[in-house]
């Protein structure tokens, strides 16, 4: 799937860290991605996102660890051409219209794609003529994109690629996306979006506080996440007995209302439906990420505790 | 061929700068044609005074034309695109050789604009002086050439014009570019003689009585060039965080 380089090597960051200060952006990260496969990185701000991408790339050098990018340095893998990234910040060049930067950047890989090819396929098309200097946030961001993609590289990172973007441009980016990631290419985005990771990667990676909190599959980590809490009215029932039906992690009551909080929302809904017809107002309602984020790394605060104070010093 | 193509884009955007035209052409051009019209039948250290000029507003051209084309690096800094190249396969080298390159060209661009409108004011010159001329000129510029990337690793985006006019303005100062010498003996004289933008004016002088400048000349432009040399390989370091 990959062109010119050992499929078998995949990327491979071993115990990566950074520091800036006081702050662990990142923590020993261990990561393995499979040439093709396409992967998320899912956390909130600050969660080390950036700085993770940053090293991949070479941009950042680790305090320790390595990354291994299909068997060479991040820096021989960019000398190389195999790897195009598209950055959070800025980067658009002055005094060039969008089509002449993108030929630009083309210009500097070994095999590229057709310019006219990616503008088209990113919608940068319809303004390759207007200068750089004078584009909206999210033309601006689909020229950035049109850069990353026309070095045609065997691994493509995604800074929060759609951060700019309204509804309807972060919908048509994606779908360029999947065109691209069905040549067979590695891609690697970071994004504090749920649903982005769960449409678009086969696999998310959940960072939080620098750590690798959560790695798995979409649809794993969107059960995961997906933990919803049903309200209902249901007056005078056993708290207990609710507890044990299929899918309820838990149960709660306030007042003549219970709060079940479940790791499978509909099979809990179903069998609260069948088994008490008298249940009213059931209102099933999904956990913010941030909740998520939350439980995931719940007993990390020690740590931080514990480490801060000295480093600050 | 990588880098000719991002050399080829480096040239168009310098000439889409109209700022930076402004600077490294018009402004002398402008101060040539009406300061040594003006004087054009006076003479001045010892030559005429379209040739003592015309190798002065040279000066101040090229010297900003090599100056700007590397200190831009301080705008391209601020707004992420050096982040960019650098996740790209062309090397620092060959950007920041792109940038020296260009700003050579912008200057050779100056040195031709500068000799017809001094052709035009009646300066003769045999072909082996005027290509004097052109060496020493040429010669002239490493060291500043070597400072604009210092400056460009160094400056912010916001400081990038009053610091480059600055010490441009400075040098040109001290260095007799503005058709007036600040001293000529004594200490101020010899801090004057050991600035590289002083051999640069007087390359017009030297063109004209044969041969190149004295050893002083040469020294000066080559320590500045070693002293500046280390100096920008720290500051880029510094910026890149590459060993």
């Amino acid at each position: 799937m990959t062109t010119g380089t050992d499929p078998g090597g995949g990327i491979v960051l071993s115990r990566l860290s950074k520091s800036y200060g006081a702050v662990r952006a990142v923590r020993s990260v261990d990561l393995t991605i499979a040439a093709g496969e396409t992967v998320a990185l899912l956390g909130p701000n600050g969660a080390g996102k950036s700085t993770t991408i940053d090293m991949v790339l070479g941009l950042t050098r680790p305090d320790s660890g390595q990354v291994r990018i299909f068997g060479r340095s991040p820096a021989q893998a960019v000398a190389a051409g195999l790897v195009s990234g598209m950055l959070q910040v800025g980067s658009l060049i002055e005094n060039l219209s969008v089509r002449e930067f993108v030929t630009l950047v083309a210009s500097l890989y070994p095999h590229p794609l057709p310019v006219s090819e990616v503008l088209e396929l990113t919608g940068a098309a319809e303004f390759a003529g207007r200068p750089t200097t004078k584009l909206s946030g999210g033309q601006a961001q689909r020229a950035r994109f049109a850069a990353a993609l026309v070095a045609d590289p065997d691994l493509l990172l995604l800074d929060e690629p759609t951060a700019a973007l309204d509804v309807e441009a972060r919908r048509e980016f994606w779908a360029a996306m999947r065109a691209i990631a069905a040549r067979g290419k590695t891609v690697l985005f970071a994004t504090h979006y749920l649903e982005e990771a769960d449409a678009f990667a086969d696999r998310i990676v959940v960072l939080a506080r620098g750590e690798v909190v959560a790695d798995g599959p979409a649809t794993e980590i969107r059960s995961l996440a997906g933990g919803r809490t049903i309200r209902a009215t249901l007056p005078g029932v056993d708290l207990a007995l609710l507890a044990t039906l299929p899918g309820v992690l838990s149960a709660d009551r306030h007042g003549d209302t219970v709060i079940l909080t479940c790791t499978e929302a509909e099979s809990a809904a179903r069998v609260l439906l069948s088994q008490f017809p008298e249940v009213r107002d059931i209102e099933v309602r999904g956990a913010g990420l941030e909740d998520v984020f939350l439980a995931l790394t719940e007993g990390q605060d020690r740590d931080d505790i514990s480490t801060q104070p000295q480093e600050t010093r | 061929m990588t880098s000719s193509v991002f050399l080829r884009y480096e040239v168009l955007r310098t000439f889409r700068n109209w700022r930076f035209l402004v600077l490294a052409l018009a402004w002398p051009l402008a101060l040539y044609l009406s300061i040594a019209t003006a004087n054009r039948h006076h003479s001045f250290d010892g030559i005429s005074f379209p040739v003592y000029f015309m190798a002065a507003m040279l000066t101040v051209g090229t010297m900003n034309s090599v100056v700007t084309s590397g200190a831009r690096i301080a705008a391209e800094r601020s707004a992420g695109w050096t982040r960019q190249i650098r996740i790209t396969p062309l090397s620092t080298r060959s950007y920041l050789r792109a940038k020296v390159i260009c700003g050579y060209l912008l200057a050779l661009l100056t040195i031709g604009v500068m000799f017809a409108a001094g052709t035009a004011l009646g300066v003769r010159m045999s072909a082996s002086e005027w290509l004097t001329l052109l060496g020493l000129t040429l010669a002239g510029l490493v060291p500043f050439a070597v400072l604009g990337i210092v400056l460009g690793h160094l400056l912010s985006a916001d400081s990038l014009l009053p610091a480059v006019g600055g010490a441009t303005t400075l040098f040109a100062l001290l260095g007799g570019a503005y058709g007036f010498q600040i001293a000529t003996s004594g200490p101020l004289f010899q801090i004057c003689r050991a600035l590289p933008s002083y051999w640069l004016v007087q390359a017009g002088k030297v063109a004209l009585h044969g041969g190149g400048w004295p050893a002083e000349g040469w020294l000066v432009v080559a320590a500045w060039t070693l002293v500046l040399a280390p100096v920008a390989v720290l500051v880029y370091r510094r910026d890149t965080g590459r060993a």
